[in-house]
């Protein structure tokens, strides 16, 4: 049956719990604590250094008023490249790839900065759905198609990372049996699937890391624009 | 003449008596097992005690050292994708004894 290689993504449970708490606690307990150390492990140094880095380069096209987001920022991408790189594990399981959890990060965050812009200044915000230069008569329309571009924004982000953690996985799996299954029949192929599969496994690497990245990009951009 | 009795063996430290339930697991006699486990704190605060403890065992022995390594972390990952697949087997079982796929 081929929906059975959906069921990869049914949330699994044990004993009524499901996997999906176990999955969304572990990035929690891989990260420890910053100490008063001078030196600390090494661990916690990478760990470190990596933070600071990547919460300045976020920070810089934002403002001072932008830097409020800076823990929610870095946490948030922190939290989903661990999501994405735990979940190509064999056997474990990735709460990005359900779109509820991915729905959920984007609606309140894009809600949040779209009512900061409005709050804070309203003008700036409502002006953003008009592009500089536009013709006369071509103002309603783009306006229309400023705010539905707007709106689609949540589920964007949302669906490009659901939708790109899925097929990654899909791809994997469907690969995978291919290779096993041509493995007794075919060697030479099914040698060249497994080379495939590999190649395959070292980008959904790099798009696990990506799609974080981008998330939390696009984020801080909608940011920029109403800080 | 110094007044005052000796005893034939001197009494130490580890000759008290000590209550059951707070001894340590390796110290626990078979036939005092269920006593043992039956008195341990099992409310959510015991719980997160334990984790706690378990984890700072983990941490200060493994990670929290000057040249740790890769196995500190490898180790708890791979304990992830074993528990992962012990939590999963009655889904997984279907997928090896399934004809067609």
């Amino acid at each position: 049956m081929v929906l059975s290689f959906f069921d990869q993504f049914m949330s699994p449970s044990y004993l009524g719990i499901p996997l999906m708490a176990l999955a969304l606690i572990l990035p929690w307990t891989l990260y420890p604590k910053p100490t008063s150390q001078w030196i600390s492990n090494r661990v916690l140094t990478l760990q470190g250094w990596f933070i600071n880095r990547f919460t300045q380069q976020l920070m810089l096209p934002l403002g001072r008023k932008g830097h409020k987001w800076a823990l929610l920022l870095t946490s948030l991408m922190i939290f989903l490249i661990t999501l994405n790189m735990l979940g190509l594990l064999p056997y474990t399981f990735t709460p990005t790839t359900q779109l509820s959890l991915n729905m959920g990060f984007a609606v309140p965050l894009w809600l949040a900065t779209v009512l900061i812009g409005m709050r804070n200044q309203p003008t700036i915000a409502l002006g953003h759905l008009l592009p500089e230069g536009t013709p006369t008569p071509l103002i309603p329309v783009l306006i229309i198609i400023e705010t539905i571009s707007l709106f689609i924004r949540p589920i964007a982000l949302g669906v490009r990372l659901t939708a790109n953690l899925t097929a990654g996985h899909l791809l994997i799996q469907l690969i995978a049996t291919a290779a096993f299954v041509l493995a007794p029949l075919m060697p030479t192929v099914a040698l060249l699937t497994a080379t495939l599969l590999l190649l395959l496994t070292l980008l959904e690497v790099a798009v696990a890391m990506i799609q974080a990245y981008v998330f939390v990009l696009l984020l801080s951009l909608y940011l920029q624009e109403n800080v | 003449m110094i007044l005052g009795c000796k005893l034939s063996a001197p009494v130490k430290m580890a000759d008290r008596p000590v209550p059951i339930v707070e001894k340590r697991l390796l110290d626990v006699k078979l036939g005092e097992l269920v006593t043992w486990i039956g008195g341990r704190d099992a409310t959510p605060n015991g719980i997160f005690a334990a984790l706690r403890r378990g984890h700072d065992r983990y941490y200060n022995k493994y990670i929290n050292v000057k040249k740790g390594g890769i196995g500190g972390i490898a180790m708890l990952l791979v304990g992830y994708v074993a528990i992962s697949y012990l939590w999963e087997y009655d889904h997984i079982k279907h997928d090896r004894w399934r004809k067609y796929h």
